[in-house]
């Protein structure tokens, strides 16, 4: 952080320079959302570096985030489309897990009909994990989707093939092929709003704050008490992808 | 659109367990299974003809430049299928202009520029220039023309040109050998190297990928061989056919087994995605791992070739028998790439469900595209044989031209 102005005295004397403009585009690649973003001034790409907690024990599977989800972002109706979705694990006594989602859980769930057998049952709200070591963006052959320097994962659908070797590369199925655009799609955190300071709209929608959005950087947000005051857990750990969801009091049986 | 979520929506409908709302569709479909299927016949013609160059096998002589060309016909369609099956394929050049290096797949434009540019198209060249040159004094007209073009106006057929053209076809097919490993290894390695996906990931997998390119590859010679043979009015050398069907024999007990040590692998490992992938294997993949790619495709051409070369059969029912495997043998081999592909993509990555994949008969990624995709590079091979005869009776007689592979 105590670099940054230094950093950008030296891009400005930089700029002076003649052909400066193609070195620039050479040490560090200003994308079109970043871009866009920087020139309505709101918040300054590169500052913050962005993740969630999602404390599971305050879901209450309203389906609220899936549906401000898809409003905001202009997500298909269709339940084959979900930039987030809320699963329901129901573990009963003989030790049996059954999973459902009904429609990405947008209209809630339906209670069991049987309940007297059930040992426990939770809501798990899931979305990108906007993976420090995405394996999405390795896989891409041309660079269209990557990770900002906000720690973000985003697609430039201007620039996507539509190969969709980043959708089998996702360990977590957080993305699709928009059959509109033919090409990649996934949650962005809500890029077009966090970075004007506003949260991700499945935050904002959340009656029981089971999602808390943040910058990592910061060292007093609600995301970062979060951090301090629970055990984090991440999905799929083992594949060593790093998300950048974090997870609280994440049964055993979430994958 | 309304099309494509009517039969998203009646594949809900099939779904077993629980998978990610956003897993319904089995993204890569006929057209990813056929790009394998093609990519391992190129690599493995290409590996039979090098077995005369540089192995100096005697006995496959007769294949050599049929090989040669088939492999050629085949990996000119074989980007095809990929450019097809892209949401964007008028944004496909982006991989050669930009290419995002740490991408398996951005390599592809490079591999497949090499193995075309710098091993097929300069082995076919070196190995037919006497004989072009000898060829376009012969002719008229268009083949004239076109003959004396692809000569690029090399036209020394001196002996010491020709021993230098037999010397370059030696180092084109000793680096080509390395080449075709690179090409079809490659593409395994573009499904072993995923590891969100239980199925591929696997280190063995660019080498499955690789022994059963060099199955397909010979099979497909010895029935083109065979085939071409007949239309000729010639009869097929048996001494070939014997070399052929011993290889084919040899890479499918080797190909099994790697597969059966795939398999023992991951059932002594018993990961936690052992529950599911058992499952696949018992319901979704029944029919083409167990019915087709095994008993049919594997161990059905083991048993007729292992017959075959411990009996002494007369040679009109070894040939028979040859073809028989053969075929076998591609049918195995696409049921292979099929079980890869859209077998990875049948289980859901929570590793609690399983999806179905529907086949359609029309459309941009169905049955008759592919059909076409398939049929393609036979066509193209029918032009090539036409312009480039890979037969021996067919070279030119003039003095110090001709038998420049033959009398090594």
């Amino acid at each position: 952080m105590e670099e940054t102005p230094a950093r950008r005295e030296f891009l400005v004397e930089l700029l002076k320079l003649p052909c400066s403009a193609a070195l620039v585009s050479v040490l560090g690649p200003v994308t079109d959302a970043e871009a866009s973003a920087a020139k309505e001034g709101a918040e300054a790409v590169g500052e913050h570096y962005y993740g969630m907690g999602i404390q599971v024990d305050k879901c209450i599977g309203c389906g609220r985030c899936v549906e401000a989800c898809k409003s905001e972002n202009d997500v298909l109706r269709e339940p084959f489309y979900f930039r987030t979705w809320v699963e329901r694990y129901v573990v009963h006594s003989d030790g049996k897990v059954t999973v459902d989602s009904p429609n990405g859980g947008i209209q809630g769930f339906e209670a069991p009909e049987e309940e007297r057998d059930i040992l426990r049952s939770f809501f798990v709200p899931k979305l990108c994990n906007h993976c420090d070591r995405p394996p999405c963006v390795q896989v891409c052959p041309v660079g269209a989707t990557f990770k900002s320097r906000d720690g973000v994962v985003l697609v430039d659908a201007d620039y996507c093939i539509g190969c969709r070797y980043c959708i089998q590369a996702c360990p977590y199925g957080a993305r699709y092929l928009d059959p509109r655009t033919k090409v990649a799609d996934k949650c962005t955190f809500c890029y077009h709003r966090i970075t004007k300071g506003l949260l991700p709209a499945c935050v904002e929608a959340c009656p029981t704050q089971a999602r808390i959005f943040g910058d990592l950087k910061a060292m007093s947000s609600p995301l970062r008490r979060m951090m301090r005051m629970s055990s984090l857990q991440v999905l799929k750990p083992a594949l060593n992808t790093e998300p950048k969801v974090f997870y609280s009091t994440l049964d055993k049986e979430v994958r | 659109m309304e099309e494509h979520f009517e039969k998203l929506a009646s594949i809900l409908s099939q779904v077993t367990g629980f998978i990610y709302p956003n897993e319904l569709e089995a993204h890569w479909g006929l057209l990813i299974v056929i790009y394998p299927y093609i990519t391992g016949l190129v690599a493995g013609a290409f590996i039979l003809a090098s077995l005369e160059k540089v192995f100096r096998v005697k006995e496959v002589e007769p294949t050599y430049r049929l090989a040669l060309l088939t492999a050629l016909a085949f990996l000119i369609v074989a980007p095809l299928p990929l450019l097809a099956h892209l949401g964007h394929p008028e944004r496909s050049f982006e991989i050669f202009l930009t290419p995002h290096l740490q991408s398996a797949m951005a390599m592809f434009g490079f591999v497949y520029a090499w193995y075309l540019m710098v091993v097929l198209l300069l082995e076919i060249w070196f190995e037919y220039r006497a004989d072009v040159v000898g060829w376009s004094r012969q002719e008229r007209g268009l083949r004239k023309w076109l003959h004396w073009v692809f000569t690029l106006g090399s036209r020394d057929v001196s002996p010491e040109a020709v021993a230098f053209d037999r010397k370059a076809v030696r180092t084109i097919t000793l680096i080509g050998i390395p080449s075709a490993f690179i090409l079809h290894g490659y593409v395994g390695f573009i499904f072993g190297s995923i590891k969100a996906n239980p199925w591929w990931s696997s280190v063995l997998i660019p080498i499955v990928f690789l022994f059963s390119a060099i199955v397909s590859g010979i099979s497909l010679v010895l029935l083109l061989y065979y085939v071409t043979s007949l239309v000729r009015g010639r009869a097929p050398s048996m001494q070939c056919l014997d070399k052929l069907g011993g290889f084919l024999l040899y890479t499918l007990i080797l190909d099994l087994s790697l597969e059966v040590l795939d398999f023992t692998h991951r059932l002594y490992e018993s990961e936690e995605s052992i529950h599911i992938l058992s499952e696949l294997i018992y319901s979704k993949l029944f029919m083409s791992l167990t019915i087709v790619q095994l008993l049919i495709g594997t161990l059905g051409p083991i048993l007729v070739l292992a017959l075959v070369r411990s009996s002494t059969l007369p040679d009109e029912l070894r040939r028979v028998a040859y073809v028989i495997a053969a075929m076998l043998v591609q049918v195995g081999i696409f049921s292979t790439r099929w079980n890869v592909v859209i077998g990875g993509q049948l289980f859901s990555k929570s590793l609690r469900g399983l999806t179905v994949y529907k086949v359609e008969i029309g459309g941009a990624e169905g049955v008759l595209v592919g059909l076409a995709f398939l049929i393609l590079p036979f066509l193209i091979l029918y032009a090539l044989v036409k312009i480039l005869p890979p037969w021996e009776e067919a070279r030119p007689v003039e003095a110090g031209v001709s038998g420049m592979t033959a009398t090594k």
